[in-house]
């Protein structure tokens, strides 16, 4: 492993030369994240590895993207998908307009399943999903809605288990190693870079998914980051985390009341 | 004597395991002193769907409280953690976890290797780490991360165990203070900080 202060020398060119600041994020995934890149891409060196960071963009892409994870599934917690769509769904659609946000959808597995299940609530033509990541790169994935066959097997094996009755086939054609999901599906989706650590509040929604996100970062950014999605929350709206992320230390806590045991919260107050 | 014992005092034991570890830990948990002054934390491969329970089957062997690991929660002596599935446990220097869903180590997510890797770095000669059964190379690297960091590693015994191959392997691949069966394990546990 690098050393922990070869690890703010990093934070602080990435400040200083691309204005990115990761400073209050999981130090020890962040140390884990370097270390596997620099001996993935075989730097002989700290030194050289910090000199490509420095000064070149396009190595730059490939470093934000590998520190930051963007590991994902669809349908993942398969029981989370079926709290959503008994208890969380049914209750959007007396809403004339549904607004959804996906913070760190990474290549946009979670946006693709959640627009399945208000499709299969019939809500998806009067729904959008904002879908936002730090990573361009990331997103741009996401836009084309073309995924890697392999996982399907699993994907389909959530989607029932999430309580889903469809072929679930059906959501894509095949292509080789690779599917494309139907476009109906894309079309109510908006694809835009955010960070969560230095962008504004854009919108109002009835439902805020930040899962698997607030993992990598430390106690204060989450709270900074809980406040924002309260300040973008809509009346009774809903906010879901990940399995293992909870509200339960925040300021805003009193005014979320959680529903059954998922990590799902509705605004009350 | 070679330094096989900690000349600090322990801050947290680390346990990984994979197939025919549960056996083990129900059998080592009820042997354990019930005022434990540091932290044990438990690593186990496991099936990633709706396990939870396993918290409440290895709680049921031991008076000590037994939690399956949230984000950020505090690492706090007495308490037995245990790695939630499909994530690996990540330790910060502060004292509390971190959770991490990335790519899997040696197809494992939790990987033993994450998690004494970065328990080596948080904790150092401040620790003892444990590898039990297993079917899987998994957890010698990180072994050999918490024995170069100046913490004590233990295998155990591989003759004792369901799967011999991953004690083996870290056997074969690193210096060990200490190879035991569960009985000499949990002695061991005992007699930290005293
Ligand atoms: C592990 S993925 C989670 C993907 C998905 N939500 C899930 O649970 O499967 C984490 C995502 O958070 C994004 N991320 C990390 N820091 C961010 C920030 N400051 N602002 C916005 N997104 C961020 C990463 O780019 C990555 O795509």
């Amino acid at each position: 492993m690098i050393e922990d202060i070869e690890v703010e020398w990093i934070l602080n060119d990435l400040l200083d030369f691309y204005g990115y600041d990761f400073s209050n994020y999981s130090r020890a995934s962040l140390k884990r994240r370097i270390t596997r890149l620099m001996t993935m891409d075989r730097f002989p060196s700290f030194a050289e590895f910090r000199y490509r960071v420095r000064m070149d963009p396009d190595y730059l892409k490939r470093f934000v993207e590998e520190i930051t994870v963007t590991v994902t599934e669809m349908f993942r917690d398969p029981h989370f998908y079926k709290s959503l769509r008994t208890e969380v769904v049914p209750t959007l659609g007396a809403k004339p307009f549904i607004r959804v946000w996906h913070a760190g959808c990474a290549t946009g597995e979670e946006v693709y399943s959640m627009a399945i299940l208000l499709k299969e609530a019939g809500l998806l033509h009067k729904s959008l999903l904002y879908a936002t990541d730090l990573n361009p790169g990331v997103l741009e994935k996401a836009r084309h809605g073309i995924f890697p066959m392999a996982p399907m097997k699993l994907y389909s094996e959530n989607y029932i288990e999430s309580g889903g009755l469809e072929d679930f086939s059906a959501y894509y054609t095949a292509r080789y190693d690779q599917v494309k999901f139907d476009e109906s599906l894309g079309e109510k989706m908006i694809f835009s870079t955010h960070n969560l650590v230095s962008d504004r509040s854009f919108n109002e929604f009835d439902l805020i998914l930040c899962r698997n996100v607030l993992i990598y970062f430390d106690k204060d950014l989450q709270e900074r980051v809980l406040n924002l999605f309260d300040e973008s929350m809509g009346q009774l709206g809903y906010l879901a985390l990940g399995s293992k992320e909870t509200l339960n230390f925040s300021a805003i806590r009193q005014k979320y009341k959680q529903l059954n045991r998922e990590k799902i919260w509705r605004k009350i107050g | 004597m070679a330094k096989n014992r900690l000349t600090s005092p322990c801050k947290a034991v680390v346990i990984g395991g994979s197939a025919g570890s549960i056996d083990v830990l129900m059998k080592l948990l009820p042997a354990l002193r019930p005022d434990l002054s540091f932290s044990l934390l438990i690593v186990l491969h496991r099936r990633h769907s709706g396990e939870s329970s396993l918290a409440n089957l290895l709680s049921v062997k031991t008076v000590m409280p037994v939690r399956e690991v949230e984000d950020k929660d505090p690492i706090l002596p007495g308490q037995v953690y245990l790695a939630p599935a499909d994530y690996h446990l990540l330790i910060e220097k502060n004292q509390y976890f971190s959770l991490d869903f990335s790519e899997k180590v040696n197809f494992s997510r939790p990987s033993l290797d994450v998690t004494f890797e970065s328990a080596a770095d948080a904790w150092g000669p401040e620790m003892v780490g444990i590898l039990l059964s297993g079917a899987n190379a998994d957890g010698s690297d990180g072994l050999r991360a918490v024995k170069k960091a100046g913490g004590v590693i233990i295998a155990q015994k591989p003759e004792t165990a369901q799967s011999a191959f991953m004690p083996q392997q870290a056997i074969l691949s690193t210096p060990i203070d200490h190879v035991f069966d569960v009985v000499e394990i949990a002695e061991y546990i005992n007699s930290i900080n005293r």
